[in-house]
Formats: C-alpha cells, sequence, structure tokens
C-alpha cells in the first residue's frame, strides 16, 4: 500500500471523551440524510459534468473567432450536442460518433467544425454506439492516466524534498489578480514559511459557466482560476520546493457553477489541495442546490482519483451565524460532507473539514469554548487533516488586538492537533494584507508552534469538565439538526433555511437550467473508468 | 501646552503627555536593511512631518537575502489639528430603538416597510448585508428582520442590477440597501452610480429609497453618486433602520403636503 503524505501524521489520539453513542448516531443520521441526494445526483448530469470529459479526453483552448476568445471550446461543443440531440446519453457518444463519422482524429478539428455549424450531431446505436464508447474510453482514459502521473509526481517529489516539517501545515493566501505577481508573492511566502499556497479566485468566477483560458493578470479580489494559471504556478512552487527541500502544497477553489471542470483541470496539473464544499455554492453563492450535488460528486471523484486533498467551507457558516449558538451546524456539515466525500471515493486523510475560531472574544470563556469546539472536530474526525480557520467576524480594524487573537487562534490549532492552519491576518477586514501583515502573521504563527507545539502531550483536559461536556453538548445539537434533516429532507432543510438564514429552493438558483436527467444509455466513459478502479460497479 | 488653553479647537497627537504630539507608525521600504535602510526610513519619516523621528524597529521580510524592509517609526507630529475645520456627516435623524421605530412605521406608512437587500455586481461578500439585515444583526443590535413592521427580504450576494430593479418594483420596494465590499479598481463606486442609475431610468421620482454601505465608502458621497444615504463602517442595523423611518416619513409628508 503506499503511504499518503498527509497533514495528520496518524490518527489522533482521544483526550477527551465523546458520548460513542452519540457518534454513532450522528454518522449513521448523516448517512441516512445524504442518501437521497446522492441518488438524485447519480440520475443527472450537467453541462460542467459533460465539458469535464472533454477537458479529460484532452480539449482545451477557446474559440478565437467571437467575442475576446472567452467562449472555451468545451462549451461550444457541449451546447451544440445538447441543441442537436440532448444531454440526455451524455456527450461522449455523439461526439466520439461524430469524429468517427466526420474522420477527426483531433477533438479540436471537431471543435472547429461544430463552430463552424458544418457538424450534425446524431445518437449512435447498436455497434456505432459500441464503438463511439469504446473510442470515448480511450480518449478520457488517457487524461485519467496524467491525473495518475501527477499522483505519482507528487509522492516522489514528496520523497525527494520531503513534508513540511511540523504540524499544522501552515497555509498561505496570495492573491493579485495578476499570476505574473501571484508568483513571486507566493515563492516569497514559502520561502517565509508557508507549507500551502492557496491562490484565491476572482470574486465572479463562482458563477461563471465556463473556465476562463489561458495566464490572466486582472481580476477582482482574487487572480483567475485557470489551466494555464495552476500550471505556471505549480511550476513556480515546484522550483521553490527544491530550493527550500520541502513540497510546497498549491491549492485553489473548486465551488462554483465549474466543479467538475476546475477539479480535472487541477488533477491535469497537479495542484494538491482544493476547496471544495458539499453545500457552500448553495448556500452562499445561490447556485442551484441539484446543480451543486451532481457537480460535487464528479469532482470529488477526480479529487480522490488526483490524491487531491479537500477544504470544506464550514468557516462560512460561523460568519454569519453565532460561532456558539450555531457551533453544531459546523459539525452536521462536517458530517455530510464527510458523507458526500466517501461515497465520492475520497478516503479520510483527503477531508480537510472545515471549522473556525469565530467566538466573539468578548464573550466569557470564549478560549475554553474555541477548544472544545476544535476537539469536537478532531475527536470525531481523527484521521481528517482538519483545516483551522482564522478569526475574521470580530477582527474590528483594532490590528493589535487582532494579531492577540491570531496568536490565541494558533494556539488553539496547536494543542488541538490541527492539520492545516489558514494564518490569519491583523488586517484581515482592513485591507489586501501588506507584504510585512503576511510577515508578522508568518511571525506569529512560527512563535506560538514553536513555543507551544509540544503542549498536545501535557494538554489533558478533564474527565466531565468545561470542555468535555462542552464538545459533548455541541454533538448532540449535532444530532438533534441531523434528526430534524433526516425526517424533512436534506434538500427541504435547505429550501427552509435550516443552514444560516438564506433559504435555498431545490427549483431556484443558478445553473439549474444546466441540469440533465440521464436517460438509459448515458454513458459517462470517466466515471465508468473511475468507478470501476474505485471496486464499484458502474451507477445508474 | 499653552497653545490648547488658548485655542480649544487646536490640537496635537497625545503619546504621554498633553501636546507632545507622539504617533507611530509601520511601513515597509523594498530595500535591504541595513544602516542605509534605516537612513532612508527616518527621511520618509521626516517627510511625513515626524520630527525627531526615531527608528525603532526594523527587519528584512520574507526570509533569506530579503529587498524588503520593514520598519516601526515613533516620532512627534509637527502639524496641529484644527477642530473648527473638521467637516463630518452628522447624523440628521434620531436613533429609534426597534419598538420606536416599529410603532414610527406604523403612525406615518400604516403598513409594513418594504426593504430589499442584496449585494450587487460580483461581489460575493454579503457580510455586510447580513449583518444589517439578518435577525442576528451586528454589534448587538438585532438586523431588520427582526423588525416586525418591516418586511424584508435578503436577495443574497452576485445580484445584477436589472434583476435588483424589477424585484424592486415587483416588490413594491420602499427601502433598496446594497453593500459593496470589494472595492478593487473602484468597483463600488461604478457599481453605485450605475445603481443609481438603472433605478432613475426605470422608475424616476418613484424610485425607493437606495442606501448603500461598506466599509470603504465616504458617507458624504451619496448625492455625487445618486444615492439617498451611504453608511461607512461599523454602521449597525440600528442606525439603518432609524434612518429608513425618518427618510419615508419625510417622504410620507412631502406627499400629504
Amino acid at each position: 500500500m503506499r503511504t499518503h503524505p498527509t497533514p495528520t501524521a496518524s490518527a489522533w489520539h482521544p483526550i477527551i471523551q465523546l458520548d460513542k453513542r452519540l457518534v454513532g448516531r450522528a454518522r449513521s443520521l448523516a448517512i441516512r440524510a445524504a442518501a437521497p441526494v446522492i441518488s438524485l445526483a447519480q440520475e443527472r448530469t450537467t453541462v460542467s459534468v459533460e465539458r469535464a470529459v472533454l477537458r479529460l479526453a484532452g480539449l482545451r483552448g477557446a474559440d478565437p473567432t467571437t467575442g475576446d476568445g472567452d467562449i472555451p471550446w468545451v462549451n461550444r461543443v457541449v451546447d451544440a450536442v445538447r441543441a442537436q440531440v440532448g444531454l440526455e446519453r451524455g456527450v461522449a457518444q455523439p461526439v466520439w460518433h461524430a469524429m468517427r463519422v466526420y474522420g477527426y482524429d483531433d477533438l479540436l478539428d471537431l471543435a472547429e467544425a461544430v463552430t463552424a455549424g458544418t457538424v450534425e450531431f446524431e445518437l449512435p446505436f447498436g455497434a456505432a454506439a459500441t464503438r463511439a464508447h469504446n473510442a470515448a474510453t480511450r480518449a478520457t482514459r488517457a487524461g485519467l492516466r496524467r491525473i495518475d502521473r501527477n499522483r505519482a509526481t507528487r509522492d516522489r517529489l514528496v520523497n525527494k524534498h520531503g513534508d513540511p516539517p511540523r504540524r499544522p501545515w501552515v497555509y498561505l493566501i496570495v492573491a493579485t489578480g495578476d499570476i505574473y505577481e501571484d508568483i513571486p508573492q507566493a515563492q516569497a511566502a514559502a520561502r517565509a514559511g508557508a507549507d500551502v499556497i492557496a491562490v484565491i479566485r476572482s470574486t465572479g468566477q463562482s458563477l461563471l459557466d465556463f473556465v476562463p483560458e489561458g495566464a490572466t493578470r486582472q481580476g477582482y479580489a482574487g487572480t483567475y482560476a485557470t489551466q494555464e494559471n495552476f500550471r505556471l504556478m505549480r511550476a513556480a512552487l515546484d522550483e521553490v520546493s527544491k530550493e527550500l527541500g520541502r513540497y510546497v502544497r498549491l491549492t485553489n477553489y473548486a465551488s462554483g457553477l465549474c466543479m467538475p471542470e476546475i477539479a480535472t483541470l487541477a488533477g491535469l496539473e497537479r495542484l494538491d489541495m482544493m476547496l471544495n464544499d458539499s453545500m457552500y455554492g448553495i448556500l452562499f453563492r445561490d447556485i442551484n442546490p441539484q446543480r451543486t450535488f451532481i457537480d460535487q460528486r464528479f469532482s470529488r471523484m477526480i479529487h480522490a482519483r488526483a490524491g487531491i486533498i479537500i477544504n470544506t467551507g464550514e468557516d462560512n457558516y460561523l460568519t454569519t451565524a453565532d460561532a456558539v449558538d450555531d457551533a453544531h451546524t459546523v459539525t452536521v456539515s462536517q458530517l455530510l460532507n464527510e458523507t458526500f466525500a466517501h461515497e465520492a471515493g475520497l478516503a479520510n486523510w483527503q477531508l480537510g473539514l472545515g471549522h473556525a475560531f469565530e467566538i466573539n472574544p468578548d464573550l466569557p470563556e470564549s478560549f475554553r469554548l474555541e477548544l472544545a469546539h476544535a476537539l469536537l472536530a478532531r475527536h470525531l474526525f481523527p484521521e481528517a487533516p482538519l483545516k483551522w480557520m482564522p478569526p475574521t467576524k470580530h477582527m474590528t480594524g483594532d490590528i493589535f488586538r487582532g494579531y492577540l487573537l491570531d496568536g490565541f487562534f494558533n494556539l488553539v490549532g496547536a494543542l488541538t492537533g490541527q492539520g492545516i492552519l489558514l494564518v490569519g491576518m491583523m488586517t484581515e477586514a482592513v485591507v489586501t494584507p501588506f507584504l510585512s501583515d503576511r510577515d508578522l502573521a508568518l511571525r506569529n504563527v512560527r512563535y506560538v508552534l514553536d513555543a507551544a507545539g509540544g503542549l498536545t502531550e501535557d494538554f489533558r483536559p478533564p474527565r466531565g469538565g468545561f470542555i468535555e461536556n462542552r464538545a459533548n453538548e455541541v454533538l448532540a445539537e449535532a444530532v438533534g439538526l441531523l434528526q430534524r434533516i433526516t425526517d424533512e429532507g436534506l434538500l427541504n432543510a435547505i429550501a427552509d433555511g435550516t443552514f444560516g438564514i438564506t433559504k435555498r429552493p431545490v427549483d431556484r438558483g443558478k445553473g439549474l437550467d444546466g441540469v440533465i436527467v440521464k436517460a438509459d444509455g448515458y454513458d459517462n466513459p470517466a466515471v465508468t473508468l473511475m468507478e470501476a478502479d474505485l471496486g464499484r460497479g458502474e451507477s445508474s | 501646552m499653552s497653545e490648547q488653553t488658548q485655542h480649544p479647537d487646536i490640537i496635537r497627537p497625545y503619546g504621554d503627555t498633553t501636546g507632545d504630539g507622539m504617533v507611530q507608525v509601520s511601513f515597509t521600504l523594498p530595500m535591504a536593511p541595513g544602516p542605509k535602510a534605516e537612513g532612508a526610513a527616518l527621511q520618509l519619516a521626516t517627510k511625513m512631518g515626524l520630527d525627531p523621528a526615531m527608528v525603532v524597529h526594523a527587519t528584512g521580510l520574507g526570509g533569506g537575502e530579503s529587498a524588503y524592509t520593514f520598519f516601526v517609526v515613533y516620532g512627534r507630529a509637527g502639524h496641529l489639528v484644527d477642530l473648527g475645520e473638521v467637516v463630518v456627516r452628522e447624523r440628521e435623524y434620531p436613533l429609534l430603538a426597534a419598538k420606536e421605530a416599529n410603532l414610527a412605521i406604523k403612525a406615518t406608512l400604516r403598513r409594513k416597510l418594504i426593504v430589499l437587500g442584496a449585494c450587487i455586481g460580483t461581489d460575493a461578500h454579503t457580510v455586510g448585508i447580513d449583518a444589517i439585515l439578518n435577525v442576528k444583526g451586528f454589534a448587538g443590535e438585532k438586523g431588520l428582520e427582526y423588525y416586525r413592521e418591516m418586511k424584508v427580504s435578503n436577495l443574497g450576494a452576485q445580484v445584477t442590477v436589472p434583476e435588483l430593479v424589477s424585484q424592486a418594483r415587483k416588490d413594491r420596494a420602499d427601502a433598496v440597501l446594497v453593500s459593496q465590499v470589494v472595492t478593487q479598481r473602484d468597483a463600488h463606486l461604478r457599481n453605485t452610480r450605475e445603481l443609481a442609475a438603472a433605478f432613475r431610468e426605470a422608475m424616476g421620482d418613484h424610485r425607493p429609497l437606495i442606501v448603500v454601505g461598506g466599509p470603504r465608502f465616504d458617507p458624504r458621497m451619496a448625492e455625487e453618486l445618486g444615492v439617498d444615504r451611504i453608511f461607512g463602517r461599523g454602521t449597525t442595523p440600528g442606525e439603518v433602520a432609524s434612518y429608513l423611518v425618518h427618510a419615508l416619513a419625510n417622504k410620507e409628508l412631502l406627499r400629504a403636503c
């Protein structure tokens, strides 16, 4: 068996006792709550899932003849197939049937002909369908092999350069909007101690129904996620990994309307972590729930295959809801994320489940409550590399107080065995971090980890004490909420505003028009190959 | 010092003694650490009006052979603050408790006050609008959803201006609240102008009250941007609610005349 580079060296050894009955109940309820949504996702596909199949088969680039050249070829082809024969049987069969009928060897030639209007798609049957299926399988297998090779390369580089010397891994964000500006900043951050570099995306990207192309130099509050930007940044971090003798990981964001495609590009360009939450798009971006769950499933299968660690977005709940009253919603979401992730083939070491230090610091015992919540997550998911997110809501602009708060946040991270620590900025909510803010923030992390990293050894909250009781209390509340969600149905619960105050009905939100119910004979060679390799039969 | 007793409107920063003018600043210069860098920092501090200035801390950033030096500088600011020349926008309406606001709406509108909130453009940061609208509220004050006499819809993030206009018309909104966090390339100002223009064009004088908020707005810019009111950093739901009640009551009075 291969060993996985992971920010949790081994499973966490319990230091508090969670009520075993509650833990078992929470897991079984999460599985029951997720089941109908998984069936829904298995019975449907989306335009982005179908585009991801073409991307795996190597179709890249954008149509240069229209606009700014920002309509990718995969969109052109999938839209044409949908308009002519529908996507109910998937894009693969009509496309590879057309490749044979028109005598093309290269998908790009077909895409150009599609745009010129000279291709008439048809649904193949019988032997023609088998031939199309086989050709599509060969083509998508090439993409999956590239993903496999990237995973092997990562393993090799980690062996060669080594993993970060300590846990948690230090996760730092860069985002200038310009990939060529991001690169030196990311390299500088790595030299200053960052183990994971996240390139935040341009704000609007999650709602684009296409993936932009090429190296980009302009974005809003972030840099566009494109295949070329991924490649450039990974190459730059490989360079600095070699220099530092430590493999520096790269993170980007899969969430949004193009989850399946961005996940695919991440696999093709050897990204190491991806933000991928099961409900974030629904709740915070008003993306249609069906679209989100279908896209999420495919994207997570790709992440599983690519050996990518996902980061979920539970921290977001606490920026709008109260971190004490609604602490259990984080736990519920973590359990649902875990269930969906396992179903998609992700292993525990790939689950960077999120949580955050967002309790009002003016509240008495706020630090003990933070410890209790963090330990709950740690004990509930002992093998997962939890992602610990810094305070944002109570960063008021008083940078001096904020710096202290970040120090306490780092201390909780060290004490509770967090896997990935997102570095908090004292200038959070004030300005885009200055170079000096980042440096000070990293000094803060280093100080706390060096001074108190070993304290986990001595830290044993007493049986039945404040921390253990609070952890069990939140777990009990989570079980209560899961019970309600299971009774009501997860989709209804989302529609009713159970998570946050936002109500998200199943037939509303962005991207619903890109959802297609599969028909008999639906063929997605990528999914078939991935499921076969997971040792499962074909779904639907 | 004596200048302050003679001119109560003239003040200067307070370090540990009245009139000492002491301030602290930090900044980064793009050069390697060393005596020359500290000299450069002093030169900048002097040009900023700090005299004498003291570099109390200088360190290279980013590890290795650093090309950047971070400084903490203390110094005496020679500048005087003339309070007589300070212009701010004072609150022009009384601050009401939720109960009082509800009563006032009942008395003047005789129906529920309809509020529509959104983040427009590509801005996905709903923190601001959520703090004002969500029941949970902000800074210990409950959000507008908590006000019994208000009917609040929060359209959430990345709403287009045309969507917002048509929803406002459909709901017969009395007030539209828009929050803008992203300010890159002045997107917040551009979006606000676009918003104001769209409402003006679509609804003319019958447009709802347009209220914009965000941490980087200057509340004095309302008129220039074509909106009714701008709220800056730290605004609480109670302030927004009080303003809405005040502005809409005035509007009703004008209509009655």
